[in-house]
């Protein structure tokens, strides 16, 4: 078994038109951005995929990552909690405008419902967001006498992700706070693809550090020295690049 | 318009009242600012919405590691003893009952303690975060403001007209004035500024200052 794929252009070559897609990251950290704008250089060339629903803390920011596949049109839906950054103005523009949907989930729910549809748990009771307006019209239940609202797992057709270390068996370690919801997405995902800065043979990591397991994993890309979201911003880059 | 405190003074004084050992999460902008003024001699344990538990204090400019940012995005740095964990296992942190106090802002907290502040209505984009999982899940929510809106208006409400994060889930707030607590759906005035009369304070509240006990005077030393 290998999972191991050469190009990042093959890594994202099957994801089709209306898919859903999680994409790790928190603000910049943790975003994979080479593997989506292998996905944005796909949607140039071909016009596909298109009428995505992408599933991430935020909505973008700046001109990368998932602000550009925003900007191209490629983004049907975004279900986040935070839709807001330094430069939000590519969501912003387009929501306000009537052009993409939102579904605002409060983030411990939105890593809740992921987890949950990684661990087959269609369904769950959480104190978050009771009597407020994004309960409205969910179950609610009365457990020990505290009231609850009923959420629904969040699975995905595919996920992108970053992760610092990995095999050619999909064992993964990350890179500080660049965790954050990879490892839930990496579950919930009918298939789970992973850009890793560094790949390592069977061993070469230490199972005690494995934080996502393999089995949630099912094809691996090497990235040596990603670029960085934040850094991209603070140099004002686009994806496609733009000629002044 | 009576002397008030600055932001600076009102988290120096919610800091005072976090104890030594405490787990502790600070609302993104003007609440980070209560990590500055712990009291000597205590070491809270700051956690992050986004995977940290632990961190220490910003780097120098130009040593930034973007992989290390707290939950407003800014960047942060480890220290001996931090930790590093997944968003469902740093929201089982807020939910289950594992932080001891969570401190945030407000556009407007109600007599029995809901809270509003992540809308300001309809217009714009909407954004939530992790507010609605903090208010929930901390074994104490306070909040910190100033006593009124920047046109006057009272933020201490009897009902919140803004949309809300919570239901009943704050317990004390602290403000530019005073230092109220929420007890049996009433405002409990505990602390005030010496130079404000109960009344004056009072009209600057939407909703009535109950007394239960005594009333000491809110010091704050200039910081």
């Amino acid at each position: 078994m290998d999972k191991r794929i050469a190009t990042l252009a093959e890594a994202v070559a099957d994801i089709p038109d209306g898919a859903s897609v999680m994409i790790g990251g928190f603000g910049g950290s943790g975003a994979p951005i080479e593997l989506i704008h292998a996905l944005i250089d796909r949607y140039l060339a071909t016009g596909s995929p298109r009428n995505l629903t992408i599933i991430n803390n935020n909505a973008g920011n700046g001109h990368v990552g998932i602000a550009a596949m925003i900007e191209q049109g490629m983004v049907a839906k975004m279900v986040c909690s935070f839709p807001r950054s330094a430069d939000p103005r590519v969501f912003t523009d387009k929501y306000l405008a009537g052009e993409i949907a939102l579904e605002l989930v409060p983030q411990g729910t939105l890593a809740e419902r992921i987890r949950a549809g990684g661990a087959g748990i269609p369904a769950f009771y959480t104190p978050t967001g009771f009597g407020t307006d994004l309960a409205k019209g969910k179950p609610v239940a009365e457990f020990d006498g505290r009231s609850y609202v009923q959420e629904r797992w969040l699975k995905a057709d595919f996920a992108l992700i970053k992760a610092e270390t990995g095999d050619s068996l999909g064992n993964l370690t990350y890179r500080m706070a660049a965790r954050n919801f990879a490892p839930l997405m990496a579950m919930a995902a009918a298939r789970t693809v992973v850009q890793v800065s560094r790949a390592v043979e069977p061993g070469g990591i230490d199972p005690e550090a494995v934080v996502t397991p393999g089995i949630f994993v099912d094809a691996i890309v090497t990235v040596p020295d990603p670029a960085h979201e934040e850094d991209l911003n603070r140099a004002n880059a686009h994806h496609p690049k733009v000629t002044a | 318009m009576t002397a008030k405190l600055t932001n600076a003074q009102i988290a120096w004084r919610a800091a005072q009242d976090i104890q030594d050992g405490a787990y502790v999460n600070l609302g993104i902008g003007f609440p980070e600012m209560v990590a500055r003024f712990q009291p000597p001699g205590r070491q809270a344990i700051f956690h992050t919405e986004n995977g940290i538990l632990g961190f220490g204090e910003a780097p120098a400019p130009g040593a930034e590691d973007w992989d290390l940012i707290n939950a407003g995005k800014k960047a942060v740095t480890i220290k001996p003893g931090t930790a590093f964990f997944h968003h469902a296992d740093s929201f089982a942190m807020v939910r289950g009952g594992h932080l001891d106090v969570a401190i945030l802002g407000a556009y407007q907290v109600a007599q029995n303690g809901d809270l509003a502040n992540w809308s300001t209505g309809p217009k714009g984009v909407p954004a939530v975060g992790g507010a609605m999982d903090l208010v929930h899940g901390a074994k104490r929510v306070a909040v910190i403001t100033d006593h009124v809106t920047k046109d006057g208006k009272p933020k201490l409400v009897e009902a919140c007209a803004l949309p809300l994060t919570g239901v009943a889930c704050v317990t004390r707030i602290y403000t530019s004035l005073a230092v109220v607590d929420i007890k049996g759906g009433h405002f409990v005035l505990r602390e005030k500024l010496a130079a404000l009369s109960f009344d004056d304070l009072q009209s600057l509240t939407g909703a009535p200052l109950h007394l239960d006990g005594d009333v000491a005077e809110l010091i704050v030393p200039e910081v």
